[in-house]
């Protein structure tokens, strides 16, 4: 029975042909235009024979050679990043159908692997970018089209831009990061030229125009889809993508697959040499991985940290992995009530974690350590950077001493949505600190519940992981450690020294003072590190598996996949 | 026959207004926020405040309600924040999909558990007894993705004899044009033997699986119920007159004993179209028990609640089916109804 066999594996392919008793046995790898016009000479020769050519079909003459078989755990929700609680897999739809005014350079790591460069930024519908000192024009390409042919004009940006800082919600919050607030903002100079005015100085600004959120939108297209209830087409972006990008998505089953074709007209970089994405949901992380070594997909992507190390071990893939820009996972202890408000204990906590053990066993040693370096007055900006405190139980029991404290019994949360990394680490945590008089039950938090628990601020004692899509110190900062108090801030740390350091270091920033810079950050970081609201344990790494014929892969700040580069030979 | 089914309606309608507002209170006493879930990274009270408006959840309860059950008349169940879709559309591809795969599974096993449990009931205490008994107690103890996924490793990953786990067909495949949604079916309609191929195999394992795990309950019930049925006066009797033995078991015995095992199927039908959520996720199959799931972890209202409303109906058209099936089998039960 090996004609349901279908691998999409060129080189397994089998050559068609007719057996003994006439019946015809399908090549593997054939394509389907191919088999179907067989099977119609194949009928034609042999009357009367059982196989019939089917009636309706759309001749899918899509040769597998550029096609793209990405396999990952969860689909999108919403194929636009402005959509009400568009979800992670859902920026990878917007990256790839929408284009952005500019975008970063790649530079090539001592390792081999392709990143974004954080400093540089290149044209994408821009041509052409004049920073000036309140205020940066862009010219825009003159022959840029939308997916349906309508020319790309100014105030298309300048719809897109109104849409992100007015509708609410995440894409709102991250144009503020770049300052960028309200519609003024945003001028029409003339039909290709585009002015975005600075509110404040904010080193963000540029940055901030190159994440997924200002997307550039099909104005005429989205307005003749708005209704009074939904100005901005929401519900219309929701399922169909109106940009100029490079893909577009052609067929989306929620929660199964999303199919993308090429946009042969986009002039946003170098035309892709894929023709086509089909990206499929495949929950269970075995299966995803047995259709990688198997040669059945392409690329699996977001590995878990075991099967990574063991795939590695292997060597039949090419795997490349890359630690996430700007991100820690940290052990976070609420500073507002006891037992942790107690600077003495917080520290002996900071020096009872088992670090190694938990890169070691939790991690499998794909992670980057975030502790036992030199000091805790640092000396440098790097970021994120390790703190000087390292496993010592006696130094951690001497501290628990001086604080005064008696024992304790407290919980360690963490988030369910995260278990894979978060559960091996909270229970070696919990063993550690049972031996220094700290009692931590294990607290587990359902994902749907967990964002609510950390903005309530009450859990004591957390494991999480943030990461943030500028990767600036100030700007991890600012969400984490300063007096807003952001959601992100659940040790609720607020205190005045250290908001002037981190505005300190903005406002530097800003005007490029490098000195004053590195002072405000370097002076932000050794106080984080000496009086550890949140210790840091270490920087984890974003995994993908591919087949060995494919390449062009990226590390991108958004942590999805960029197609737009890969290459199947 | 017609006043019996019309009296049967009448007795559905209470329990479907409950089933209404059960869904509804249940979903809001779960725990979790669904705004600050779809707010996002980086979300400020703020932002939280405004995605809770757009989805109308800081309206009163009972404004939420009457919303809803308007809604409800329209036919309207919604739209799911997961996957972003309305959710009759969601369910209208997905219960084909949980259905084909289970109706495959019930088959299968009905297959090989009837013929098991009459063969055990018969000769009781002989080995094919004791096979009858092993295979009910491995199917019902083994969990079903763990089944599952043993299968794929020896059928897909170390054999290469089934295809890969990738859902309902293989992605470089179409889909048959929709009539009735099961791929099979619609295979053949459409005079499409190579994708009529392709869905079977693809179905295959997931249809064993499920098969594993239901045979212990039919084969367990068919042999109790033989047993009943064999001990009886009137096998005796038509024993005694000198019947072959073929004819006093199929046609006297079995035909009796059927009433238990319809019940039994019924339960094992509904149970397992709600509840192979495992084998859904394992096979990637999108059926609709791994879509209430994903929309529970989410806090995901609608779906949930058209899910449990879906699942009520159906429930409640099988108890139905089966209710006329037993006038069929037995016409004691017709006269009694």
């Amino acid at each position: 029975m090996t004609y349901w066999r279908h691998s999409l594996r060129p080189d397994l392919a089998r050559p068609l042909r007719i057996d003994a008793e006439g019946r015809v046995q399908l090549g593997r790898s054939m394509r389907k235009i191919e088999r179907r016009a067989f099977l119609k000479s194949a009928t034609a020769l042999a009357a009367g024979s059982a196989f019939a050519t089917p009636a309706v079909f759309s001749a899918d003459a899509q040769s597998r050679k550029e096609t793209l078989l990405l396999v990952t755990e969860n689909g999108p929700n919403n194929l636009d990043i402005h959509g009400v609680g568009t979800n992670r897999p859902g920026y990878e739809a917007s990256w790839n159908c929408y284009d952005r005014l500019i975008t970063h350079e790649k530079k090539t790591l001592p390792d081999g692997s392709v990143v974004y460069d954080r400093d540089k930024f290149k044209p994408e519908l821009a041509e052409d970018m004049n920073i000036g000192d309140m205020s940066a024009t862009f010219k825009l390409k003159k022959n840029a089209k939308f997916q349906d042919g309508t020319p790309v004009t100014a105030k298309d940006v300048k719809y897109s831009f109104d849409r992100a800082v007015t509708v609410g919600g995440f894409p709102t919050v991250q144009m503020k990061a770049g300052s960028l607030v309200k519609p003024e903002q945003f001028v029409v100079v003339d039909d290709h030229t585009f002015r975005v005015d600075f509110v404040k100085k904010d080193r963000l600004t540029i940055p901030d125009l190159a994440v997924i959120v200002p997307g550039v939108y099909n104005s005429e297209l989205l307005k003749k889809n708005a209704t009074e209830k939904d100005p901005w087409a929401l519900e219309y972006t929701k399922s169909n993508t109106a940009g100029s990008g490079a893909y577009k998505v052609v067929s989306w089953k929620p929660g199964v697959e999303v199919i993308y074709e090429r946009n042969d007209a986009w002039v946003g970089g170098k035309l892709p040499e894929l023709k086509k994405i089909i990206w499929r949901t495949i929950p269970s992380s075995g299966n995803r991985r047995a259709l990688m070594e198997r040669g059945d997909a392409d690329i699996a992507f977001d590995l878990p940290a075991k099967d990574f190390s063991e795939m590695r071990k292997e060597g039949k893939l090419t795997l490349v992995s890359n630690p996430i820009g700007n991100g820690m996972y940290s052990v976070e202890m609420n500073v507002t009530r006891p037992p942790f408000d107690n600077e003495k204990v917080r520290q002996a906590v900071a020096y009872a974690l088992p670090y190694q053990k938990i890169v070691d066993a939790a991690m499998f040693g794909i992670a980057r350590p975030l502790f036992g370096g030199k000091s805790n007055d640092v000396g440098t900006i790097d970021w994120p950077q390790p703190t000087a405190y390292v496993t010592d139980i006696e130094k951690a029991k001497v501290l628990m001493g001086q604080s005064g404290a008696g024992p304790i019994d407290t919980t360690i949360s963490f988030d369910l949505g995260d278990t894979v990394n978060s559960e091996p680490i909270a229970i070696l945590i919990q063993e550690s600190l049972a031996s220094i008089g700290i009692n931590a039950t294990i607290n587990k938090v359902p994902g749907s519940n967990w964002r609510s628990e950390m903005a309530k601020k009450s859990m004591p004692l957390l494991v999480n992981f943030f990461s943030g899509w500028l990767d600036y110190p100030e700007y991890f900062f600012f969400w984490c450690y300063s007096g807003q108090n952001a959601v992100f801030n659940t040790p609720s740390y607020v205190n005045k020294d250290m908001d002037a350091l981190i505005d300190g270091a903005r406002a530097a920033a800003a005007v490029g003072d490098k000195a004053n810079y590195d002072k405000n950050v370097e002076g932000f970081i050794s106080k984080a590190w000496h009086e550890v609201p949140r210790v840091p344990m270490f920087q984890p790494y974003l995994n993908v598996a591919m087949q060995k014929n494919i390449s062009g892969y990226s590390y991108w700040f958004h942590r999805q996949v960029d197609y737009r580069s890969l290459v199947k030979a | 026959m017609l006043s019996v089914l019309a009296k049967r309606f009448v007795t559905v309608i209470p329990t479907l207004i409950g089933v209404v507002i059960v869904a509804f209170l249940l979903t809001r006493v779960m725990p979790g926020d669904p705004a600050a879930y779809f707010a996002g990274p980086a979300a400020t009270p703020q932002s939280i405040a405004e995605v809770k408006k757009s989805l109308g959840l800081d309206r009163p309860w009972h404004e939420q309600f009457t919303r809803y059950v308007s809604d409800l008349m329209h036919g309207n169940l919604g739209n799911s924040l997961s996957t972003g879709q309305p959710v009759v559309t969601e369910l209208k591809t997905r219960l084909p999909a949980s259905a084909e795969l289970t109706l495959s599974g019930l088959i299968l096993s009905l297959c090989i558990a009837v013929p098991l449990g009459i063969l055990a009931a018969m000769k009781q205490g002989s080995w094919i007894d004791h096979i009858c008994r092993i295979v009910a107690t491995a199917g019902v103890s083994l969990p079903v993705f763990f089944t599952g996924l043993l299968l794929v490793y020896i059928f897909y990953f170390r054999l290469g004899w089934a295809p890969s786990p990738i859902g309902r067909l293989d992605a470089f495949a179409t889909a048959p044009p929709n009539v009735t949604g099961f791929y099979l079916i619609d295979a053949l309609i459409a005079r499409d033997l190579e994708t009529f191929a392709a869905a079977l195999s693809q179905l295959i394992l997931p249809a064993v699986t499920l098969a594993i795990f239901s045979l212990a309950p039919i084969a367990r019930i068919t042999r109790a119920s033989m047993l009943a049925v064999l001990a009886s006066d009137f096998v005796r009797t038509a024993r005694a007159s000198g019947l072959s033995t073929r004819t006093v078991i199929l046609v006297y015995a079995f035909r009796n004993a059927m009433l238990p095992i319809i019940t039994t199927l019924g339960m094992v039908f509904s149970f397992l179209l709600g509840a192979n959520v495992l084998v859904e996720k394992v096979f990637a199959w999108p059926g609709i028990g791994s879509y209430a799931v994903e929309a529970l972890i989410a806090s995901d209202f609608a779906p949930v609640q058209g899910f449990v409303l879906a699942m009520a109906v159906l429930y409640v058209a099988l108890n139905l089916v089966i209710d006329v099936l037993y006038g069929v089998i037995d016409p004691r039960v017709r006269i009694e109804g």
